[in-house]
């Protein structure tokens, strides 16, 4: 077995050409695990939390958007500058592990490795991030819902390496919940993302944990969309409730060992009205 | 084939040779090393028992891969302070009874300083969140955050005797 560890984003690609049955290792919050309890081996591990490409962002305020790089961690994510450009992803962060995995866990590998449950996903998920892959013969930039294919599988090729996210800088409200047993150290039981984007005039609504991908909700978002009065900020009762029906039956849960299907689609509908009710605080009409 | 690396673990340079290059932070600094303070327990993240600090930054050793740690700045429980001066973190510990059986007070203790180094007058919401890494199933947390509190006032008694 090798270990590389690799400074720039060249290096790391070599590394990776040069051996594409390497595995990459970011923060080493899944990885690790799968080592120290024997459930993965590995011939040869790239370390790339140190690419200096991969340490950085940048905010355009003319194309209104902001690149991550791929190692910063969820504990960077969590805090300004970048929790002011994109509030939604950290509350995410906040909901991650501990603080000892958030100043390790990255939101590359969130994205890399595609669990159905990572915290980030439903957010950039319903921010519809563009992923921007590398190899030694080229980048190329996929869609965020085009990128997991499976849970834990996605269209990165050998040799290819998550280099970044890019995602819109909104002004509109932006929120992320999550069911859990506890606060915190918890893997979501179901979670939910929501993006309001005034100047777009649009909502959007994404699921996590409850289908073998993120999901989106799009009769919720078409419900909220025609419901919700832009100029006000507000949204009717019937309207609320009839965005958390929808959102409920756009989940796709199972049954399996931390929680019910039932209970999943229950726990959607829940967080779907709380998010839009945190959107728009001023209800009107008739109390329901 | 074993690569040979090395660390640089509470200031010294330490060579880790005849090791498989897979092997856990924490497992380098018990087994390779002979740094017994770090304690293994969940080995997937979620205890805190293995907490260190690497570049400042406070992390699990579990969940560090040793090999990829070279040049990097490691600091373990035994680091914090000279052996037999404890830190005003390691003593008031001690004084708020927040050990019992002591296997999680380590990981607590490195928590605790990269907490107040990051947030010198955390509320108790704020020493809850923070901690919500290391588990202890003894204390059930009251003197640990009794613990935490008085090195924050104990530290801002201290800054105003000298302003």
């Amino acid at each position: 077995m090798s270990v590389t560890v690799a400074y720039t984003l060249d290096d790391a690609l070599e590394s990776l050409a040069a051996d594409p049955s390497a595995i990459v290792l970011a923060g080493g919050t899944d990885l690790m695990v799968a080592l120290n309890s024997g459930h993965r081996r590995a011939d040869a591990i790239v370390c790339v939390k140190r690419v200096s490409e991969l340490r950085s962002w940048r905010h355009d305020p003319d194309a209104g958007t902001l690149r991550i790089g791929a190692a910063m961690t969820y504990s960077e994510l969590m805090d300004d500058p970048l929790a002011g450009f994109a509030p939604a992803l950290a509350q995410a962060a906040r909901t991650v592990g501990s603080p000892q995995i958030r100043n390790a866990a990255t939101i590359g590998g969130n994205i890399g490795t595609a669990s159905p449950a990572g915290d980030g996903l439903p957010v950039l998920s319903a921010l519809e991030a563009v992923v921007h892959v590398a190899s030694t013969s080229g980048h190329r930039d996929v869609a965020f819902a085009d990128f997991a294919i499976a849970p834990k599988r996605t269209v990165l090729q050998p040799g290819e390496l998550i280099t970044g996210v890019t995602i819109p800088v909104l002004s509109g409200f932006q929120g992320y919940s999550k069911v859990g047993v506890r606060n915190a150290m918890v893997i979501a039981t179901a979670s939910a993302c929501l993006v309001v984007d005034p100047v777009g005039r649009s909502v959007r609504l994404a699921l996590g944990s409850v289908g073998p991908l993120i999901l989106r909700a799009p009769e919720a978002e078409a419900i909220a969309s025609a419901a919700i009065d832009f100029e006000a900020n507000t949204i009717g009762p019937a309207a609320i409730r009839a965005f958390g029906e929808a959102a409920g039956a756009a989940a796709r849960p199972i049954d399996d060992h931390r929680s019910s299907a039932a209970y999943r689609r229950r726990a959607i509908e829940v967080l779907a009205r709380r998010l839009i009710t945190r959107a728009c605080p001023s209800i009107t009409g008739e109390p329901s | 084939m074993n690569q040979i690396y090395t660390l640089r673990v509470n200031g010294d340079d330490r060579e880790v040779r005849d090791a498989w290059v897979g092997e856990s932070l924490l497992y380098v600094l018990r087994e390779r090393l002979g740094l017994m303070g770090s304690k293994g327990a969940c080995e997937q993240g979620e205890c805190g028992s293995c907490s260190v600090l690497v570049d400042d930054e406070l992390v699990c050793g579990c969940l560090v891969l040793a090999a990829s740690a070279t040049g990097q700045q490691i600091v373990t429980i035994e680091g914090i302070a000279p052996v037999g001066i404890p830190s005003d973190v390691q003593q008031a510990f001690v004084d708020a009874g927040a050990v019992q059986c002591g296997f999680c007070t380590p990981g607590l203790i490195m928590a605790t300083h990269a907490l107040l180094d990051r947030s010198p007058e955390p509320t108790e919401y704020e020493i809850r969140e923070e901690l919500s890494g290391n588990v202890c199933r003894c204390t059930g947390y009251g003197r640990i955050i009794d613990a935490v509190q008085r090195v924050s006032v104990s530290r801002r008694a201290a800054a105003e005797v000298t302003s």
